[in-house]
């Protein structure tokens, strides 16, 4: 494994495995593909990454922006803060999702993207709208900016648990009636299933080396942390990846790094190199904090703690569950991708899947991260939590934090609140013990 | 003997605040409790089919939340402090037994804390039934009115499964008839407050509106007519008050003092989106034909525009307040959302442009089921108020 270590300034680079190194070549290629796109005749679909139709999008040769990976982006690069007091400045609620009004904020300071260069204005919305109410608004916003067309594609609810043939109906025809024929408007590219065939097949290949690098975090010790370095992995086939040979690459080439760690009994890469003993296993529900996202990740790894399982990397697919592209039921597999979100799932389905992930994976426990500003992940945790503590036994604990706000970012409580939890899990473990 | 008119509309709004407060919902439980096979099913605000649990044979009942005489205990420790009130309220009631008469809930699809709760719901109350009524973003027939349509069957399905009985179409349609019958009673209300609105006080059209979520809608529509005949019976004195329309209140509810502040600061509400369920439809459900077709239909084509509803059309945007603005002759919109709330807080900034571009005054402030403190709010609208007059003078 080549391991890249930055130059000796102040704050230290963060070391990153090769696969990192290689995805963020990917990202900075398409955020300069993003910013060229009017120059070489590209048009550009601004859409969500749960529910992206990356694929669909292909065939129309559009590129693909996701509003989501502009806010993290900022939120790593610190840039959020700032962007999000603009859009508060503007009559945005400072109650509601950071994601949105970081964005409006970008929009308002030039429209600068993460690589110092102006994104290009959308030539279509396509509002995938799966398992979260910000994204109908959040494009409603943007439609009043860009004055370009929104498409609606409606995801129904998981609310019974599983899917009916009245939702793949209901979706294949939006894909049939609505969605294609304004794409090909737009684009002026005519539809060609058996491009789209094509497409689906490469994912679902990324989709089988994902799914293994995910769990190859049952082993022990994990090689990977499947929450911090986890948001790398789901980078490519989240984002504007998928269908691609890149994606093919990157996830192959991810698999035989992590292949190697498991042979030399090595545990995940964090940003100061490899991670010490691994004293806690855990699974964390919700999204990250992407402001102080490496101070987060340090105060896990200093402890020896690495995260096995998370629903976050599941937000753009649950595919460890057998969810796979298929070529050969084109749109009803775009639509089963999306009914199958994470968010999209009903609370039961996710406190079944957050049980499973600790005894699959052997972990010590469950941790969520609630996000003050997202509904759509923190309207009920604590009671999933209480829920998944019954069900394991595990300890269970329960933290604040922001995505891209750092005003909700309070290092000293998070700390506190890990650090007792750890010693929960410590206590757990010698009543055990003692129990023997 | 005085030829004074069967009721008084002291005594219709005295019954109507005495099943208000009642928060273990007496009423309802006497109707079902004077009949074997009865069922009661609850729904959350904003919109639910009625007309389906009618046609079942039960009564649709109202879960409003707790309000600001609810003491919240349990509920609080099952949502973070940045969530806005009325789930935990909702949990406080299951919790707290206040519901474990209702056989079924139904949780129209409002937002995400509302979609959540379902869940919480199925997995707290596991006996109870729990249905999520997923409302369609499409607007094509085809599109979305087919899914609704199936949406609506999927419903009529898991209300037999509570009674035991299949709910045929002739069912429905006299259910939609009765309810039809309903919303004209509360088009007219409205139409009445808009013409007359010191005889018909905002606070009191809200009650008779709330009275409505905990009774049979045939005991309701009395209710409404004799109100109607009540008050034409007599005469406010009429103040010089400044016309508003409110939006916001679509889902957690003021509590009531707030919408007697807003009275009291010198506005006249002559429009709002109090318990949209009433009059979700602008017009009559038709009658003929295939049931659920004529109410997916009407929900497509001819409901209220709200927050949480998607417009597909860039250039209606919030027209719907301008028009309402115009209608009912207001001077003013006063934006009062739900603290925490992502629909209202959300679309806000997106209504606030459109009247701006029209012209229209509006102010904005937030609230919660169980605020307290109305001496800011009645000053804010007060001044707002006064400031129209002036301007409107000018
Ligand atoms: S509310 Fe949550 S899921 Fe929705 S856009 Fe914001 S962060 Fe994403
Ligand atoms: S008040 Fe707003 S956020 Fe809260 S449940 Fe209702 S619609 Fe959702």
């Amino acid at each position: 494994m080549t391991v890249i270590v930055g130059p000796k300034t102040k704050p230290p680079e963060a070391i990153k495995d090769a696969s990192m190194a290689r995805q963020k070549q990917m990202v900075n290629a398409h955020y300069d593909r993003l910013a060229s796109a009017k120059e070489r005749g590209e048009k550009v679909a601004a859409t969500f990454v749960p529910g992206n139709l990356n694929e669909l999008l292909m065939c129309f040769d559009m590129v693909n922006n996701l509003p989501e990976v502009n806010a993290i982006q900022n939120g790593l690069r610190r840039q959020s803060g700032g962007y999000v007091m603009e859009a508060e400045k503007l009559g945005h609620s400072e109650d509601v999702c950071t994601y949105v009004k970081s964005d409006i904020g970008m929009m308002a300071k030039g429209n600068i993207g993460p690589n110092g260069k102006p994104l290009p204005d959308p030539d279509v919305l396509l509002l995938s709208y799966t398992g979260c109410f910000t994204f109908m608004k959040w494009f409603e916003l943007l439609r009043r900016q860009y004055k370009c067309e929104t498409i609606m594609f409606q995801t129904p609810y998981l609310a019974d648990g599983r899917i009916t043939t009245d939702m793949i109906s209901y979706m294949v025809k939006q894909l049939r009636q609505d969605v294609i024929p304004k794409l090909e408007r737009i684009s002026g590219v005519k539809f060609d299933i058996d491009r789209l065939r094509e497409y689906l097949r490469k994912s679902a290949k990324a989709e089988d080396d994902h799914v293994w690098v995910l769990q190859s975090a049952k082993h022990k010790p994990s090689p990977i942390d499947a929450y911090f370095g986890g948001i790398y992995y789901i980078g490519p086939i989240f984002g504007a990846f998928r269908g691609t040979d890149d994606a093919i690459e990157y996830y192959k080439f991810l698999r035989a790094e992590v292949e190697q760690r498991i042979a030399q009994g090595k545990g995940p890469v964090t940003p100061d190199g490899n991670m010490g003993q691994e004293r806690y296993r855990l699974v964390v529900e919700g999204p990250p904090n992407y402001t102080n996202f490496r101070q987060f990740w340090k105060m896990f790894y200093d402890e020896g703690a690495v995260v096995v399982a998370s629903s976050y990397t599941k937000v753009g697919g649950t595919y460890d569950y057998g969810f796979r592209h298929d070529p050969d039921r084109p749109l009803e597999s775009l639509a089963e991708y999306c009914l199958n979100v994470y968010t999209n799932r009903n609370l039961p389905m996710r406190v079944d899947m957050l049980e499973n992930y600790i005894n699959e994976y052997q972990a010590d426990g469950l941790l969520i991260n609630s996000i003050k500003s997202c509904n759509s992940f923190s309207a009920g945790q604590l009671l999933m939590m209480r829920e998944v503590e019954k069900r394991t036994g595990k300890p269970a604990a329960f933290i604040e934090t922001d995505l891209v706000d750092p005003r909700y970012f309070s290092a000293a409580n998070v700390k506190n609140r890990l650090e007792s939890y750890f010693q929960m899990i410590e206590q757990k473990r010698a009543g055990f013990r003692g129990a023997a | 003997m005085l030829d004074r008119p069967h009721h008084t509309t002291a005594d219709i709004i005295a019954r109507c605040e005495a099943l208000f407060s009642d928060l273990s919902f007496t009423a309802a439980r006497e109707w079902k409790a004077a009949e074997p096979g009865r069922i009661v099913v609850g729904f959350l605000p904003y919109y639910a089919p009625r007309e389906l649990v009618h046609a079942a044979g039960g009564l649709p009942l109202g879960i409003f939340g707790g309000g600001d005489q609810l003491e919240v205990i349990h509920g609080d420790a099952y949502y973070q402090s940045y969530i806005c009130r009325i789930p935990r309220s909702t949990i406080e009631l299951g919790v707290s037994g206040r519901l474990d008469f209702v056989d079924g809930m139904m949780f129209p699809s409002i937002c995400d804390v509302i979609r959540n709760l379902s869940g919480m719901w199925k997995l707290m109350f596991p006996s109870k039934g729990a249905r999520y009524i997923d409302l369609p973003h499409n607007f094509d027939d085809d599109l979305g009115g087919e899914f609704y349509v199936s949406e609506l069957r999927e419903t009529c399905e898991w209300l037999s499964s509570l009674t035991g009985k299949p709910i045929t179409s002739d069912a429905i349609r006299a259910s939609i008839a009765v309810f039809n019958d309903n919303r004209r009673l509360v088009r007219a209300l409205y139409q009445l407050r808009a013409d007359e609105p010191w005889n018909v006080p905002s606070s009191e059209l809200y009650l008779l509106l709330r009275a409505g979520m905990v009774i049979p809608v045939e005991e309701h529509n009395q209710m409404l007519t004799n109100y109607l005949a009540a008050v034409r019976l007599q005469q406010r004195p009429i103040k010089d008050n400044s016309r508003v329309v409110i939006c916001g209140m679509f889902c957690e509810q003021p509590p009531l003092n707030l919408i007697k502040s807003i009275e009291l600061s010198g506005c006249y509400i002559v429009d709002d989106d109090f318990i949209l369920v009433t009059r979700w439809e602008n017009s009559d459900v038709a009658l003929d034909g295939d049931p659920l077709r004529n109410l997916a239909r009407a929900d497509l084509h001819d409901s209220k525009s709200t927050p949480p509803k998607y417009e597909p059309d860039e250039a209606k945007k919030g027209l719907y307040l301008v028009d309402s603005v115009r209608k009912n002759r207001a001077e003013g919109v006063i934006f009062a959302m739900t603290s925490f709330c992502d629909p209202g807080l959300l679309e806000r900034p997106m209504l606030q442009a459109v009247l701006k571009s029209h012209g229209i005054p509006q102010i904005a402030f937030k609230y919660a089921e169980n605020s307290g403190q109305m001496q800011p709010i009645r000053e804010q609208a007060g001044t707002f108020a006064d400031s129209i007059k002036l301007w409107s003078g000018a």
